[in-house]
């Protein structure tokens, strides 16, 4: 049963192509196929967000995925956010609200609020903990990450 | 987790999917939007040999207003049914309980075709079709059949669809302006029902479908019949776990959850049902 099925994936940009087993889930693909480490491994049932990445531009969680359900799509990880050196709105607003402390939920969190101001660039606070409902942070940073999510919407273009 | 190995198909129309069921029968499961079946392979609590993904068939993905009712393709998916006008419009109950499934990336993915066949008693979607009277077209072998959402759910995760057939559309009757309520009690936002209760009530029709109170979604017909027969909202909500078999788990007793249904049937029948009598 099961040899490998062909695969080309965008990744930040990055076209790839590569033969996975139809059960590689997409985290272990990023992670462990093209080598990018930002996105976590959190509770692997889909209930905490940590490997939340934007799929075709929309938030997903990766562990839920399946590479091969990817296949011709357009992911972005938290490695493909930032210009340069210059941080993504979004990520630059966590900085200077201190929207994270151990940071284990902050790549997820920061894609999930991405995808949360492209549905909704006007929120209220509101919106943004219902938008955010799908990640957990174990170090109960939460007021300051809505705050975050707040002042990305307000300062985005 | 990781799941078991399998082969993969992806088919592009419904034609492909049935031929891929017909050659593999039972061997084979669809994969739609995966955010029920893909954790049980994780768990290793399914393992199906081939999984045939129908996630790009895109001729099931749409919302459409056909007079009378509305037809919603199985493969639209929960995000597509929370924003759109139609629903809000003529089917508000529905687009409601797809904005309480899982979280928004749940909702990006999971289908409600998917939802449906997967036939988990705790899910929210059910309820919700069953209030309004809903009923599901399957295409299979012999052609297409009509399923009234009372008929299709055998068992828990077990619906009456055969291994060849498809679910292919879900039909709900137009009840603009009907009354409406959905009640989901959980301990996190995210979390699944612990009881839910969808409720739907105009001049020609009352339904409530019942969360996670036995083995299958289930409607309170006792209540309903209650209502019928001229017994107010309060008086009805008290019979709301007649006929149940509601669990017991983490999250509370078989006694809990028939209390909690008589609760949250009653607020959602006030809500749902306008006032006819003004209280003094």
């Amino acid at each position: 049963m099961s040899g490998t099925v062909s695969v080309q994936i965008q990744v930040n940009g990055v076209p790839h192509a590569d033969q996975v087993e139809p059960r590689l889930l997409l985290v272990h693909y990023l992670r462990d196929v093209v080598g990018l480490t930002g996105t976590n491994v959190g509770c692997d049932t889909s209930s905490c967000g940590a490997c939340t990445v934007l799929l075709d531009g929309e938030s997903v969680k990766s562990c839920t995925l399946l590479a091969v359900q990817a296949d011709g799509c357009s992911v972005t990880t938290i490695e493909g956010l930032a210009c340069g050196e210059e941080l993504h709105p979004v990520q630059q607003a966590f900085q200077e609200e201190h929207g994270l402390q151990c940071g284990f939920c902050t790549p997820g969190m920061v894609l999930a609020a991405v995808s949360l101001l492209c549905e909704t660039p006007e929120p209220t606070e509101e919106d943004v903990r219902r938008g955010l409902e799908g990640n957990l942070c174990r170090c109960t940073g939460y007021h300051n990450i809505v705050r975050a999510v707040l002042r990305a919407a307000k300062e985005q273009p | 987790m990781i799941p078991s190995a399998f082969d993969y198909e992806r088919v592009d129309t419904v034609d492909g999917a049935l031929a891929s069921l017909a050659e593999h029968g039972d061997e084979a499961k669809l994969l739609a939007g995966g955010h029920s079946l893909i954790p049980l392979m994780k768990m290793r609590l399914a393992a199906p040999a081939v999984l045939v993904d129908v996630g790009r068939v895109q001729e099931l993905s749409f919302i459409r207003d056909t007079g009378d009712h509305l037809a919603i393709g199985a493969l639209t998916r929960h995000r597509d049914l929370e924003v759109s006008p139609v629903l809000a419009e003529h089917a508000p109950l529905l687009a409601h309980a797809a904005s309480h499934v899982g979280d928004p990336q749940v909702r990006h993915r999971g289908t409600i075709g998917g939802s449906l066949a997967h036939a988990d008693p705790a899910s929210d979607l059910p309820a919700a079709v069953l209030a309004m009277g809903g009923t599901l077209v399957a295409q299979g072998p012999g052609g297409e059949r009509l399923i009234p959402a009372t008929g299709f759910f055998r068992g828990f995760l077990e619906s009456v669809l055969e291994p060849t057939e498809m679910l292919v559309e879900i039909r709900i009757p137009k009840l603009t302006g009907a009354g409406w309520s959905f009640q989901k009690f959980t301990r996190r936002a995210q979390d699944w029902a612990i009881v839910g209760v969808a409720a739907v009530h105009s001049a020609t029709h009352t339904g409530v479908g019942l969360v996670n109170m036995g083995t299958t979604p289930l409607l309170a017909t006792a209540v309903v019949e209650a209502l019928e027969g001229g017994a107010s909202p309060e008086d009805a909500a008290t019979l709301a776990a007649v006929g149940t078999e509601p669990p017991t788990d983490d999250n509370g007793t078989a006694a809990y959850r028939e209390h909690l249904a008589r609760v949250l049937v009653r607020r959602a029948l006030q809500e749902a049902v306008p006032l006819t009598v003004a209280d003094d």
